[in-house]
């Protein structure tokens, strides 16, 4: 399978602060990977370091086997290719919901306005808000927002797709839409990163799923074995905690 | 009709009405074109500095630009003091009478009060709009960054119509108040509404019912551009119902929904 991004001897740093210790891992095309972890383990962060919202301290990051930290290649044309779908959503409130959708593609894209329409439309019926295109980002539940903030990501054609703890701002009924459009996308042959905290979904839909702890990645396995038998005490020691709550 | 110094106020008030309204409908009339001018250009001036006094720097931004950068800074935070400080009648003063000295500038006093006027506002808007670009989300900057979006694209399509529509009452007062201080342009002799309401109270020595008359056409400026601009905000805000595009029975339904507010 090819490798879309290998990250290598990643390091980042708050100040004196190490929040990624020496992180090592790849992703390949049409892979699933779900990143757990308690909160402060460096899950977020290592996922806005594969999008550069975060620079790393030192290490490198291929794309593709190129170094995107090198000045040679331009961050906005990488990020355009990495999808990105926050915790809060961050729908731009200017914009309605289609617009939110085609902006992109028209500014970073140069696709005609047209064309993104077209696009847009696909991936909002896609995620079921073909319905609500004129409304804005306010006037919209939780569930919806980060519906849309998905086929606003998935409307750029990224090559793979990040999710920042894609249901953590939201309220428990809204959790399972949002949850069945993302289930749906893995199962389309989508590369995804997902970090998050829901662990059914990680041990359905994932194919790798990573533990980190401590700024280091403890275990990167299959969710079998991660989840039932794991071989790391820490990780076990995780499980156990979120499994019992 | 007739008046003399035994005429009741009001006969004062109905005569000058009708003899010197062309009068205060002049001054009004450039008491608003300054102003409005002054307004918009300070405007344009406040969203420039605000917005390059917004621009990231970060480590790898390359050492020469940073410096370059400092020193812009360096020079716009001066003009935002030296103008915040002091006051407009004197900088009016200062400058109408320094241009003529020093650089042999003659500006007609109509220019000389549009540019003060914009300068002015131009000081104070830079804050204004410095705060409104940084009260934005981070998110709106990280969102738009994730799909590719270069800082300028970022601030034109996202966040300066967001910040903007947030400095709207700001805007409105700043509009309001200039209104009002375009007043003190009198000094350089601008034919604003207080220069004209000046003479006419000179002319008859009835200042009272003629300034009670200028009271109320500023009263009537302030109060219309208020609602107009209020106006504009809802019109931005866009309306608080939004329409369903079909429905799983009807695909062609249109279903207006209440928003939330």
């Amino acid at each position: 399978m090819e490798t879309i991004i290998e990250i290598r001897h990643l390091q980042k740093f708050f100040g004196k602060n190490e929040v990624l210790k020496d992180i090592n891992f790849s992703v390949s095309r049409g892979e699933v990977v779900c990143i757990i972890g308690a909160s402060g383990s460096g899950k977020s962060t290592l996922l806005r370091c594969l999008n550069l919202l975060e620079l790393p301290t030192s290490g490198e990051i291929l794309y593709h086997g190129q170094n995107i930290l090198e000045q040679n290649i331009s961050n906005a044309v990488y990020r355009a290719k990495m999808g990105m779908v926050f915790q809060q959503f961050n729908l731009f409130n200017n914009l309605s919901v289609l617009e939110n959708c085609t902006v992109g593609q028209i500014k970073v894209l140069k696709r005609s306005a047209e064309e993104s329409r077209k696009t847009a439309m696909e991936y909002l019926e896609l995620v079921g808000m073909a319905q609500f295109i004129n409304a804005r980002p306010h006037q919209i539940s939780g569930g919806q927002k980060q519906r849309v903030a998905i086929a606003r990501a998935l409307s750029m054609e990224p090559e793979a797709l990040l999710f920042d703890e894609p249901t953590s701002a939201l309220d428990p009924e809204m959790v399972g839409e949002v949850l069945k459009v993302m289930k749906n996308l893995a199962r389309s042959g989508l590369t995804m990163l997902v970090v998050t905290h829901e662990m059914a979904f990680a041990r359905d839909v994932a194919h790798r799923v990573v533990f980190m702890d401590g700024g280091v990645i403890v275990e990167d396995d299959t969710p079998d074995v991660i989840f039932d038998h794991p071989n790391n005490e820490r990780t076990r020691v995780f499980l156990k905690r979120i499994l019992d709550d | 009709m007739a008046v003399d110094a035994d005429s009741s106020f009001f006969q004062w008030v109905v005569y000058i009405l009708q003899h010197y309204w062309p009068l205060f409908l002049r001054g009004a009339e450039v008491t608003l074109i300054i102003s409005l001018t002054g307004t918009i250009i300070g405007f344009a001036i406040g969203i420039l500095i605000g917005v390059i006094r917004t621009i990231p720097m970060d480590q790898n931004t390359h050492p020469l630009k940073r410096i370059l950068f400092k020193i812009i800074n360096f020079l716009l935070l001066c003009y935002i003091e030296v103008f915040r400080g002091t006051p407009m009648i004197v900088q009016a003063m200062v400058i109408f009478y320094g241009v003529a000295m020093i650089w042999g500038i003659h500006l007609s006093t109509f220019a000389a009060g549009i540019f003060i006027v914009s300068i002015n506002t131009g000081a104070y808007m830079a804050e204004i709009v410095r705060g409104g670009i940084i009260s934005i989300d981070k998110g709106q900057f990280e969102a738009a960054h994730a799909i590719g979006m270069t800082h300028s694209q970022t601030m034109s399509n996202i966040v300066l119509p967001q910040a903007i529509r947030n400095i709207l009452p700001a805007l409105s007062n700043e509009f309001v108040i200039n209104i009002k201080d375009t007043s003190v342009l009198n000094v350089i002799g601008v034919t604003e509404l207080f220069f004209q309401s000046k003479s006419a109270a000179g002319n008859n020595y009835r200042y009272f019912e003629v300034f009670l008359i200028t009271c109320l056409v500023y009263l009537i400026m302030t109060f219309t551009v208020t609602r107009i601009l209020r106006y504009w905000e809802k019109r931005l805000d866009g309306p608080s119902v939004y329409t369903i595009h079909g429905s799983q029975t009807v695909p062609e339904a249109e279903i207006k929904i209440v928003g939330r507010e």
